[in-house]
């Protein structure tokens, strides 16, 4: 029943909301915390099961199932509701999916969280589950583009939901402004695009692209301003910046957030809009160049984080411009495909690091170490995970990397090509690197720990999400976190999420294993052993070094001395950034601010002078006395007779 | 002698008036002016209503009379009044007005 699948949308998009206004309005409930909690993971999982029917019960055809919104001049300019296609229901799926393990996940995560943080944490979360469906099931772009902006509302105060803590609340601030940058992007475009063809409904566009009757004039302009809003939203090159501060944030969030649905919606607004894409093929040509070097600069940065959170942020980056350079080569299915695999599989890396980090009490990888016998569970599916996200077969990211890697390479695009290869190698490096150290070798922590407690730290601080520092040797400094020196596995709260997503991450691997269908161009014959074999090529490295110590873990990074330097500062593109607002944007409103306060200012000072000087001289014919205004009255109705007399006659 | 004699007169009388309203300090002298101006107006009526012979400006010169003395009456009220609370009726003196 194809109406059903509208319905079941509706109902999965209207739950969180319902739950939203409630937590929202009703204020005794929020304020009891783990109430509220649960009551938003009840309605969380009720949209669960409504967006798995949508999906089971969606045809291969689009539905819609809209209301009239926008009035103007007697006709609908936009409609609100849900377009229901296979794209939009799958979307569904995994958004409420991964919502409803982090509201799950969450509860146990902040249990020492104070019970009012917790209702509002869960308030926050309701609207996200909300705005993020409502932007993948919107029918037309202003839809999309109020949800797209209330996502963004809701990554800001998430990220700064400690927002006590200054880089908390800088991280947020930052997020919000660098993605808003890109947005002011996207609304150009939407705005150019409804001029173009008199329609922001996304099923109108797509026949009107289709026929050809969408003038292709200044199209480029459009389409390249609505991906500066997926640019913002999915960290591109050079708006990257905001998303590895994003992990200021709960790590819950982050596996939300910042990896599986609000980052991609970047992504999935390009997949929404492949066919108009489609019609520019020089803005496709930028998404792939842009996308390549975004997947390669933040897989160089991955690789020298001692934050476990930061790393995975930089290679959520990096999977970003994966997705993109699939889109643009022309293989957005592709890019989507991924973008549902990545999603399973970073939420579960987070949610992950999340349960290690509430375990350490820390986010540095040199204060971990053989936590795989003290939390055995934690580190299999973290393991799955890692795998996963290197593109080892049998798991969730091999099919679709390797889809997405033979599509560019169908594109002809050799340079992306091989830029996207190179991250593959350094995306097996920097995982690996990460679960050698964290989860194998010697526990290196003691030594902080006992650091620690001779510093007589105080132990029962909530897990710590701090801005890490970027070197050992201050890492080593800063070791007043508490850190309990039996880290144990998480409870069963935490676990059940990790376990369902890595379930996942593997059945999808093996299910589109053995029932895989054709991509419509054959890749090269080479292309899977090359793909596998350098996935291996940089576990097999990650292994060397930070496992046998074959390799000096100094010496390999003294050969690649300027360029890690360079990573450590970030490629100098926050400095950039800082160049820009100090000496560009201050330097202008310093100019901007001598012109108010000196020419338009001075202006209105001497104005007001002049009347003040003027008043004090005129009062001077206020005597007070009658018979001087008679005497006033007398002369000015005379001169009036005489004006009458001479001028007027 | 014809109308503008009249009105001539009217106009000299008036300007007395007026002067003497503008220049007076005493405000019983100021009170005799404003008299002065009001019967160079009754001048004017009256020789007007003679040289048009309607009769309606004789009449209205009468309701100004009666009114004239009222206004008199109520303004040496007011002078008293003023000169109770002052303790003077010199008009320069009273500036409470000024700017």
């Amino acid at each position: 029943m194809m109406t059903d699948a509208g319905l079941h949308a509706l109902i999965a998009l209207l739950l969180p909301a319902f739950s939203f206004l409630v937590l929202a309005v009703v204020a005794p409930l929020r304020r009891l915390g783990r109430p509220a909690a649960w009551f938003s993971i009840l309605c969380a999982g009720g949209s669960f099961g409504a967006a798995v029917l949508a999906w089971n019960h969606g045809g291969p055809d689009a539905l819609r199932l809209v209301w009239p919104w926008l009035p103007s001049d007697g006709k609908t300019l936009a409609d609100v509701g849900v377009l229901v296609d296979p794209t939009s229901t799958i979307m569904l799926c995994l958004v409420s999916l991964v919502a409803l393990l982090v509201q799950v996940y969450s509860l146990r995560y902040l249990h020492d969280e104070p019970k009012r943080a917790l209702g509002r944490y869960y308030t926050y979360q309701s609207l996200f589950a909300f705005s993020m469906m409502g932007l993948t099931l919107a029918p037309n772009l202003l839809q999309l583009f109020m949800c797209w902006e209330l996502v963004g509302l809701c990554s800001y105060l998430l990220i700064g939901f400690w927002y006590q803590r200054p880089a908390a609340a800088r991280a947020a601030v930052k997020a919000f402004w660098i993605t808003k940058a890109g947005d002011v992007g996207l609304l150009i475009g939407i705005v150019l695009l409804w001029r173009q063809s008199g329609t922001f409904d996304l099923t109108e566009l797509h026949s009107l692209a289709a026929s050809g009757a969408l003038p292709l004039a200044g199209l480029s302009v459009i389409t390249f301003c609505i991906y500066l809003g997926a640019m913002g939203k999915s960290a591109q090159f050079p708006l990257h910046v905001w998303l590895p501060d994003a992990m200021e944030g709960p790590t819950p969030v982050s596996a939300l957030i910042h990896a599986a649905t609000m980052v991609t919606a970047g992504v999935y607004l390009l997949v929404r809009t492949e066919w108009l894409f489609a019609l520019t093929p020089d803005v496709l040509l930028v998404v792939a160049w842009i996308g390549a070097f975004t997947a390669l600069l933040a897989a160089v940065l991955a690789c020298v984080q001692d934050d476990i959170k930061r790393v995975l942020a930089y290679s959520t980056v990096s999977q970003l411009g994966y997705m993109m350079t699939a889109i643009g080569a022309g293989a957005a299915a592709a890019g989507f495909f991924h973008l549902l695999t990545h999603g399973l599989f970073k939420a579960l890396l987070f949610l992950g690091a999340g349960s290690v980090i509430h375990a350490v009490g820390s986010n540095d990888l040199p204060r971990m170490g053989g936590l795989a016998r003290r939390m055995p569970q934690t580190a299999i599916v973290f393991i799955i995970g890692t795998l996963s996200l290197a593109g080892i077969p049998l798991f969730g990211g091999y099919l679709s990397k390797e889809e997405i890697l033979g599509a560019v390479w169908a594109g002809g695009l050799p340079g992306p090509f091989a830029m996207l290869m190179l991250v593959a190698f350094l995306t097996a490096f920097y995982m690996f690197r990460v679960v050698f150290l964290a989860f194998f070798g010697a526990p290196a922590s003691m030594a902080a720990v006992a650091h620690a407690t001779a510093h007589g730290t105080t132990p029962a601080t909530p897990p710590r999400v701090a801005h890490a520092a970027l070197r050992h040797e201050t890492v080593a400094e800063a070791a007043h976190v508490n850190e309990p020196p039996h880290a144990h596995e998480p409870p069963a709260t935490m676990l059940l999420p990790l376990w369902t997503l890595a379930i996942m991450t593997m059945a999808v691997g093996i299910y589109f294993t053995f029932s895989h269908v054709e991509a419509e161009a054959a890749p090269p014959a080479w292309l899977t052993p090359g793909a596998v074999g350098v996935a291996l090529a940089g576990l097999l490295l990650a292994w060397l070094t930070y496992q046998k110590h074959a390799i000096d873990a100094g010496s390999l990074a003294a050969m690649f001395g300027p360029i890690r330097s360079a990573a450590i500062a970030k490629f100098w593109i926050d400095d950039l950034f800082e160049a820009i607002y100090e000496y560009a944007l201050l330097g202008f409103s310093r100019i901007v601010g001598w012109i108010d306060r000196y020419l338009v200012d001075g202006v209105l000072n001497v104005m007001s002078a002049w009347t003040l000087v003027l008043g004090d001289d005129l009062r001077g014919i206020q005597t007070g006395r009658a018979q001087d205004y008679v005497y006033g009255v007398a002369v000015g109705i005379l001169a009036l007779v005489l004006l009458m007399r001479l001028v007027f006659a | 002698m014809g109308l503008q004699a009249y009105l001539l007169l009217s106009a000299v009388v008036f300007c007395i008036g007026l002067f003497g309203v503008t220049t007076r300090r005493n405000t019983i002298g100021i009170l005799l002016g404003i008299e002065l101006m009001m019967n160079a107006v009754n001048i004017n009526l009256v020789a007007f209503a003679r040289f048009t012979g309607n009769a309606a400006g004789m009449v209205f010169t009468v309701f100004t009379i009666c009114i004239t003395v009222t206004e008199a009456a109520i303004g040496l009220a007011l002078v008293i009044l003023l000169f109770r609370v002052r303790r003077t009726v010199m008009a320069d003196h009273l500036d409470l007005l000024k700017g």
